[in-house]
Order: C-alpha cells, then structure tokens, then sequence
C-alpha cells in the first residue's frame, strides 16, 4: 500500500496515478476487512475505488490535460515540513495503546452497550447497520445532506458553464 | 522497543501514508494530482480508525451464535460516513477543477498563477 502510494507520488501520467489510487483503495478494503470491518471495506471498494476513480477519469476526460508538468524532483522545504509532522506524529502514538488491546479507551464507552443491547433494541445482526440507522441516525442524516449539497454544488459548476456556451452557440446563430 | 515495534505499527503505517499525502498535497503543482494526494491522506486517517478499532481475537460486529468477542463497531460507523462525504467532496473539489480548466486552460497552480499575475498587471497599466 506504501508502495502504491510512492509510486502515485513520482509518477507523471496522470492516468496512470488514477489507476494507482484506486489500487490503492482496494488495498485498503483488504486491510479494512483483516481488521474485522467488512462494511467499510464494501463501502471503500465501491465508492472509493469505483466511483472516485470513475469521476477522476471523467475530469481528466474533460480537462484533456494528459501528463503533469515536469517540476524539479524534490522541493526541500515542504519535504521537511512533512518529516517534522511525521516525527511528531510518531512520538505522539508512543503513548497509544497497543494494537489489539481489548483494554483500550475506545472500547469502553458506547462501544459495549452497542454490541450487548442492539439486537434487543433495534434488531438487525450487523451492529454497525443498527448505529448507522437507529442510534446515529443524525449523522447519516447530516451524511446524506453534505452528499445532496455537493451534488448542487457540481451542478452548478458545472451547469454553468454549458449555459453559456449554449447562450455563445445561439449567438453564432443568430448572426 | 522490541515489545513497542509490533504494537504501534499499524500507526505508524498510517502517519508514514498520511505524510505522503501531505507532501503531494503541498508540493506538486497538478490540480487532480493535489486532490489524489488528498485522498492517499483520507485513507490513511480511516486505516487509523479502523485499526484503533480492531480487538485481538474478536470477529467483525454482526451478532451470531457463540461469538463473544467483537471489533469495536463505532469507528466501522463513523468511517462508513466520512468515506461517502469524502467522496462527495472530491467530485465537488474535481467540478472546481473542470471550472478552472474551462477559465484558465491549465490545471497546473504555477501557470494559473501566473495568468492570474498577467491579468492583474494589464489592469494596472490600462
């Protein structure tokens, strides 16, 4: 996955880091489905692999911009920017939990009465489908209006433009 | 730090992703490369997530007969949410780049940059 990433990192055609980013994602499906999250894996495979990928294409598509511009390889000031953010972020999980650890902050709150409750409470088996609808139903419901306000937004950035050009081709026409 | 190594790695994989993202996002020029960039830097947030999740010996959260152990379910959740409103902020971040394309006939930052200097500078003198 690392590897994928680095690649896309040095990569000139642009096409070709698409591809890349969405090997990348199935990659990470897999990995999500290792560490016992199958929703989210289906969900990164079909929208983040699939549909990303689908919709960078058809920018580019419309865009007609094939390759990148050749820049010099490596910029030193955002490069140690990075290596400072990630040092930092290194030392800062030193003091995390183990991975696995069942004694984790995490699982102490909600988490418990989601996994002993939900089946009484709401009903279905999968307890993510039962967060997702019943006790977080406020967010699914902010989820899907941050999805509804980003459809208009692109409709009308892109609505736009073929108006005029639509208003241009009348105008040709009419003289 | 033998017993720490294999603990903490799945953080440090995801900071490792994470900075990658980051160095595309602030230094390559390309507008689709910054938003692919963006992305690496989302996954490797919910590879984070889901791994802060995950309990040793559990099975993924769907109730069955004889399992007592499960993964967290919360962050599956809350990753389910954020992976469709990310995807729904790059299509609207790509229509921007569509946008720019159409204006500028670039998607590359220093060119538009650039056009935008010229344009400011012709105001000037007129």
């Amino acid at each position: 996955m690392a590897v994928t990433a680095v690649f896309m990192l040095w990569l000139r055609d642009l096409v070709a880091v698409i591809m890349l980013s969405g090997i990348y994602s199935l990659f990470a499906a897999m990995i999500y489905v290792v560490m016992d999250a199958v929703d989210v894996a289906f969900t990164e495979a079909a929208v983040g692999a699939g549909v990303a990928t689908v919709l960078m294409l058809g920018t580019l598509a419309l865009t007609r911009q094939g390759t990148e511009k050749v820049h010099k390889t490596i910029s030193w000031g955002p490069l140690s920017l990075v290596l400072v953010t990630g040092a930092v972020l290194i030392y800062g999980t030193l003091d995390m939990p183990r991975y696995g650890d069942p004694n984790a902050p995490v699982h102490s709150h909600v988490a418990p009465r989601y996994i002993e409750r939900s089946a009484s409470e709401v009903g279905p088996p999968n307890i993510v489908t039962s967060v997702l609808a019943s006790y977080r139903g406020y967010d699914t419901l902010g989820e899907t209006a941050v999805v509804f306000t980003a459809a208009i937004g692109v409709l009308v950035i892109l609505g736009r433009r073929n108006r005029r050009q639509r208003k241009k081709a009348k105008r040709e026409d009419a003289t | 730090m033998s017993d720490v190594f294999p603990g903490l790695l799945n953080y440090w994989i995801a900071i490792v992703l994470m900075m990658v993202g980051f160095y595309i996002v602030i230094a390559q020029g390309n507008l689709i490369k910054k938003i692919v960039g963006l992305n690496i830097f989302q996954v490797a947030v919910f590879v984070f997530y889901i791994s802060m999740g995950k309990v040793k010996g559990g099975t993924a959260p769907i109730l069955g007969e004889g399992i007592d152990v499960y993964s967290n379910p919360l962050p599956h959740f809350l990753i389910l949410t954020a992976i469709v409103v990310g995807v729904a902020t790059t299509s609207l971040a790509l229509a921007l780049i569509v946008r720019i394309n159409t204006s500028f006939g670039t998607i590359e930052e220093d060119e538009i940059l650039e056009l935008e200097h010229a344009d400011d500078a012709k105001e000037e003198t007129s």
